[in-house]
């Protein structure tokens, strides 16, 4: 019990003040306080100088780790360069500039704080606001004393380094399409509203509530209300709708914006010329709901990025060398044959020739696989792989819009798959022949009634085209897609859009990567193979691993547990070897095998990594490192498998071959050895031997068959990360439930069919009576928001049932 | 029975007053962030922040 308060104890004493994490490698103290590093000490001796310590009064230990910092004092310089300023500006006059950036290391209160009160660093920046959600902050400067570069010097000073990457530079989003949609529903809302009221004496138009004047008077503003609705709230859907005719297509707005047409002329034609009333409280209604239904669904996707291409992975600028002097170029301007620097942790930018140096390259973001890759003089490094260690030069190759990797996005497959899209939808299909058939009947009963009475034809007519409006069937697809992806959302699986629901729906195919997909670093296998290891040499590796930054020795520590740590001397990490370390005047290696002097036997290569162990240059015995499959997988698979085919592609060599087939069984299809270009060519065959292909992956090597695939959907660790572009973004985490959300996605399209069976039985008892004439206004304006109402209610009620039933959420309501 | 007129006729401003309102709220960037905000309040502001630490010491 003691040792364990003493514990605490200790740990209090060494949290660094300003970032709260534990000072493993050195303890500074300073003014007072302890520092876990140089950084933290000196984001500490700013705050401290400007009077801005209430920065650590708001939440406790706010700051962030500044050990990985990176020091260089140039890395900024390509923000002098104007071509790029003007880029990144959201607005500049001889005066002021304001500019926007993205800190993913916002985080807490003081957080806010500190970023607004950056007028207290420096005179210069006018304000500064913060949107904690967005983690953006919003900055305005004057010119004559601070530059871009400045700015983003003095932010990076602070400890808040905003992240510039090349998608910034070259597009700007724009907010405005977001805000026009919550106007056109503010003012189709308003109007809905008044019309309702200026029609209530209608709905009661047996008992006569009102004289004959108040009645036109209604009418009228009516009309004056619909107006608005008519020609600003309902422009998309005429939009839409147009393009889709255009392309000789029929989508779901066809119906709508026709259905909008006919109630607006129709209610016209009632008013002014044969002296009635008009349904205009009805469209009004219609367009209120559809619009609040497609706010909803921007709302859960607001933060999320679908179609991130190679240029928001890519840094903005590049170290050149020119005659052994660096200077920093934004990529854009980058030539082949010129020389670049890249150094620790920073990413290869393009195809280029290793000069000099020590490379060793970690491709995690391109395979998922971390162990870092050591390179040789003269051999081509693809880009995207980030460079641990030591500083290298290298030659560029090829241009970055032109690597290995980045040609995958150029690929002609990819214009072709975005057009299939529009054709696809179950709704889309239905609603075209729905409004050839309603437009047929409507027709027919024209014809029919013109032989006795013409404008008995014309009611007739018109009355199908009312009662029949879609509106019933053109919610239920966007309120039962759209609750679907909620649904999805809440248990952390993001789709890009309502199509993917039904596109995996109809899923056979699923086509698994292997490294970083079906296995994670974290579920590693380690087994110490050569005798037993004592309590001691637990210790003096635990000692070891805990100096080094080698994910390996992460692993190896993980393992390792939570044990008392062996005081050493001399630890010393040999990068790309390993590590060093002397106990009781005895050396310790930890590495591979030829730094601590192992032999295999034969030429015969054991799959996975292996670290081995030696004392005093006796080799103790090795670390095996399997890379292991995430949790439950297995029965994934397994679940999969049912009645659909499985893949599995992988990057690596065949090494592990055996072991996949044991563990997941003679149904699935195993490749190895397959390159990115492969892995593409693999799911284009798969589709040209009519599969639905989703395609499982994680990594850059995998954009190519994620976007080429029907469904791909990409799978990370942290859902604010970079994922290359794909139809959907799964939590690492939930990799398990995918079978449950194959299901679901089925479930709502069965939902959809009985909603479109619903409101087709309300169709065709509106039809019925209106081809006959009998229909009154009375009818038409209760049948039709009660159609719609309950073929709302029941998507939305039905999609949470069901996703309750199968566990994706914990409440009904 | 007239009087409806004048109702109507107050009504329809009125409401299209909040209309126009909560378009101005919008153009201003009033619903861009509804969470910041709701941390901001909290700040205290820096004026007197100097002289409230020594009474507060004071009083300590």
């Amino acid at each position: 019990m003691e040792k364990a308060n003493q514990l605490i104890d200790q740990k209090i004493e060494t949290t660094c003040f300003h970032c709260g994490e534990c000072c493993v490698e050195q303890t500074l103290h300073h003014d007072g306080k302890v520092f876990c590093c140089n950084g933290c000490q000196l984001v500490y001796d700013v705050l401290e100088e400007n009077d801005l310590c209430d920065y650590y009064e708001i939440a406790p230990n706010p700051g962030n780790n500044q050990k990985k910092s990176s020091e260089r004092k140039n890395r900024f310089d390509y923000l002098a360069d104007p071509e790029v300023t003007s880029k990144l500006l959201d607005f500049q006059d001889p005066e002021e500039s304001h500019v926007t950036f993205y800190i993913p290391l916002i985080h807490c209160a003081s957080c806010i704080w500190l970023l607004e009160n950056l007028h207290q660093l420096d005179q210069a920046i006018t304000s500064s606001r913060v949107n904690f959600l967005q983690k953006k902050v919003q900055i305005k400067f004057k010119n004559k004393s601070l530059d871009l570069k400045g700015l983003v010097t003095l932010l990076a000073k602070i400890g808040y380094e905003p992240a510039i990457n090349l998608s910034d530079v070259d597009k700007r989003k724009i907010l405005s399409t977001d805000r026009k949609l919550i106007y056109k529903l503010a003012v189709a809302g308003f109007c809905f509203g008044n019309m309702m009221f200026f029609s209530l004496p209608e709905y009661f138009s047996e008992a006569e509530l009102l004289g004959e004047g108040f009645r036109k008077l209604f009418n009228y503003l009516n009309v004056l209300l619909a107006l608005p609705v008519f020609f600003y709230s309902a422009t998309d859907y005429y939009r839409s709708a147009w393009l889709a005719i255009k392309s000789k297509a029929v989508n779901m707005d066809v119906p709508i914006a026709l259905g909008i047409i006919t109630l607006f002329s129709y209610s016209m034609f009632e008013i002014f010329v044969s002296g009635q009333e008009g349904y205009l409280d009805s469209m009004g209604g219609l367009l209120f709901f559809l619009l609040l239904g497609k706010l909803y669904q921007k709302k859960t996707y607001e933060t999320l990025s679908f179609s991130r291409d190679y240029t928001s992975y890519f840094p903005i600028a590049v170290t050149k060398m020119v005659r052994d002097r660096e200077e920093v170029i934004p990529l854009t301007k980058l030539q082949v044959g010129e020389i670049i620097k890249v150094r620790n942790e920073e990413l290869i930018p393009a195809d280029s020739v290793l000069l000099e140096g020590q490379a060793r390259i970690d491709y995690s973001f391109v395979t998922g696989e971390e162990v870092p890759v050591p390179k040789t003089k003269g051999e081509l490094i693809f880009a995207g792989g980030r460079q641990k260690g030591q500083p290298i030069t290298l030659v560029v190759q090829k241009p970055p819009s032109q690597g290995y990797l980045t040609d995958l996005w150029n690929n002609t497959a990819f214009v072709k798959a975005d057009k299939e899209t529009s054709l696809a939808s179950l709704a889309d299909q239905i609603s075209g022949k729905f409004t050839f058939t309603v437009l047929f009947i409507a027709f027919a009963a024209l014809v029919y009634w013109s032989f006795q009475d013409f404008s008995m034809g014309i009611k007739a007519f018109t009355a199908v085209l009312i009662i029949t409006c879609p509106c019933a069937l053109a919610m239920s697809t966007p309120f039962t897609l759209g609750n679907t992806l909620r649904i999805f959302g809440q248990s952390k699986f993001y789709l890009k859009n309502a199509h993917v629901v039904e596109k995996m729906a109809k899923v056979d195919t699923v086509v698994f990567d292997k490294t970083g997909t079906l296995t994670a670093p974290s579920q590693a296998h380690i087994t110490f193979r050569g005798g037993s290891l004592s309590t001691e040499t637990t210790s003096i590796l635990k000692g070891m691993v805990q100096h080094s930054v080698h994910p390996l020795s992460y692993r190896i520590n993980g393992w390792l547990g939570n044990i008392p740590v062996a005081f050493l001397e001399g630890v010393e990490e040999v990068p790309g070897k390993g590590i060093k370390a002397i106990y009781k005047s005895q050396l310790f290696l930890l590495g591979s095998a030829s730094f601590t002097g192992a032999k295999i036997k034969g030429d015969a290569q054991i799959p996975g990594n292996q670290v081995f162990f030696s004392v005093e240059g006796i080799l103790m015995g090795y670390f095996q490192i399997e890379s292991g499959l995430r949790k439950g997988m297995d029965q994934v698979v397994c679940q999969l498998i049912n009645g659909r085919q499985v893949h599995l592609l992988s990057g690596d060599n065949d090494l592990e071959r055996e072991q996949f087939e044991d563990l997941l069984g003679p149904e699935v299809t195993l490749k190895f050895n397959q390159s990115p270009q492969d892995k593409l060519d693999y799911i284009q065959r798969l589709k040209a031997h009519g599969g639905n292909v989703l395609m499982v992956g994680d990594g850059l090597n995998d954009a190519g068959a994620l976007k080429v695939s029907q469904v791909g959907i990409a799978v990370t660790e942290n859902i604010s990360h970079f994922s290359p572009s794909s139809d959907a973004i799964l939590d690492a985490e939930k990799l398990y439930q995918l079978p449950q959300y194959l299901r679901f996605s089925q479930t709502s399209r069965k939902i959809i069919q009985a909603s479109f069976a619903l409101s087709f039985t309300y169709n065709a008892i509106g039809i019925f009576f209106a081809v006959q004439g009998l229909v009154s206004p009375v009818l038409c304006a209760i049948l039709m928001p009660l159609s719609s109402i309950s073929v709302v209610l029941f998507t939305t009620l039905g999609t949470n049932y069901f996703a309750y039933k199968k566990g994706l959420k914990e409440k009904i309501c | 029975m007239e009087v409806i007129f004048l109702l109507i006729g107050i009504s329809l401003v009125l409401a299209g007053g909040f209309l126009g309102l909560f378009f101005k709220a919008m153009k201003s960037g009033q619903y861009d962030d509804n969470y910041t905000p709701s941390i901001r309040i909290l700040f205290e502001q820096k004026v007197n922040k100097k002289e409230k630490k020594t009474n507060y010491k004071k009083s300590k």
